[in-house]
């Protein structure tokens, strides 16, 4: 995997792990793979990954077990805000790109609806 | 935490020039430490006095809280940026060198990394490209249990498929009981695989840190990081 974000990695792993949850490729109660064959599939230091799974877990979305691994939390409620928070992230992007280009509120939402309305045909 | 090297004020002059200037560094045990910089900065003559091939003209370097001597010696695995076999040797006898010199050799490891790096015992030295030659000096090196890895440009002229091999065999022997040195100047390939960095340029300490640190304090990844130091 490229990371070219200007961000940290293990905040780019995060990410990933967050988009295959809320899209269900990962589902609750699944176990993420062990630190080091992740480490090896995404070619990083294991320290990294490490990194990323403490912080998932301080967010509540995954769980350790002592010998067991690391758990993609079972909490319905926690995943769907998860859902939520992502799509208020994108959806601010957006808007904010639209603003650049010259777009008022009221103009963006007829765009929007415009390109739903086509792509349900 | 402590450190597996501890450096004060190494200077190296060869005759008039000056390829390290009063460096000063601590490296932590432990870790995957990446020291970054262009030709001619200093990395392998750091490298040479660590490992005992060059004396320093001046300062103090310590591994494992000894000085570069037989102790040392004994718990460092380098892997040096060029060729260091006999070109009449097969991989075998390769194989029975590093067993009968190192202690700390392990042969199944050894058995391990050839099986996954294609390569076999009866292959001659001579017959081997150059991806193969990087491919088996690290497995030679990475098959002794030693305390401290030194890895001189270990992907260095080696094509993108035998590199990410290169990677995952540094990835699947790192252990937190040791630590890795690696030099490079290939930063993008490299650059996920550290924990902290350290940027040489004309012999000095310009930039050290932890990777995840640098990236987040500068919005960059390491290698525009290395852009931006080394490239006016």
């Amino acid at each position: 995997m490229e990371f070219n974000d200007n961000l940290p990695i293990y905040i780019q792993i995060m990410d990933l792990i967050k988009s295959r949850i809320v899209s269900g490729q990962i589902n609750g109660g699944d176990k993420l793979p062990s630190v080091r064959e992740f480490s090896k599939n995404l070619k990083v230091n294991p320290n990294t990954i490490q990194r990323t799974y403490q912080e998932l877990e301080r967010e509540d979305l995954v769980f350790t077990q002592r010998g067991m691994g690391t758990f993609v939390t079972e909490d319905i409620g926690i995943i769907k805000r998860l859902k939520k928070d992502m799509a208020g992230t994108i959806v601010n992007n957006f808007i904010v790109e639209m603003e650049k280009i010259g777009f008022g509120p009221n103009e963006i939402v007829e765009i929007v609806s415009e390109c739903i309305e086509k792509e349900d045909k | 935490m402590n450190n597996i090297i501890e450096i004060k004020n190494l200077t190296k002059n060869y005759f008039n020039k000056r390829a390290l200037d009063n460096l000063n560094l601590d490296i932590e045990s432990g870790k995957v430490v990446g020291i970054l910089g262009p030709n001619g900065s200093g990395k392998t003559t750091l490298i040479k006095i660590l490992t005992g091939l060059l004396r320093q003209t001046k300062g103090e370097i310590t591994v494992d809280g000894h000085e570069v001597g037989i102790y040392t010696k004994s718990i460092v695995s380098y892997l040096p940026d060029r060729n260091f076999l006999y070109n009449w040797m097969k991989i075998e006898d390769a194989f029975q060198l590093y067993k009968d010199f190192y202690a700390d050799f392990d042969e199944k490891k050894f058995e391990a990394l050839l099986d996954f790096m294609k390569l076999d015992k009866s292959m001659k030295i001579e017959s081997l490209s150059k991806g193969m030659h990087e491919k088996l000096n690290l497995s030679l090196v990475l098959s002794r249990n030693a305390k401290l890895y030194v890895l001189d440009e270990p992907i260095a002229g080696v094509d993108p498929v035998a590199r990410d091999q290169i990677l995952d065999a540094i990835i699947n022997n790192y252990n937190e009981n040791s630590s890795m040195i690696i030099t490079t100047h290939l930063v993008r390939d490299m650059e996920n695989l550290f924990d902290d960095v350290i940027f040489l340029k004309d012999g000095e300490v310009v930039l050290q840190g932890s990777a995840e640190a640098l990236r987040e304090e500068k919005g960059k990844q390491i290698d525009d990081i290395y852009k931006e130091i080394f490239g006016e």
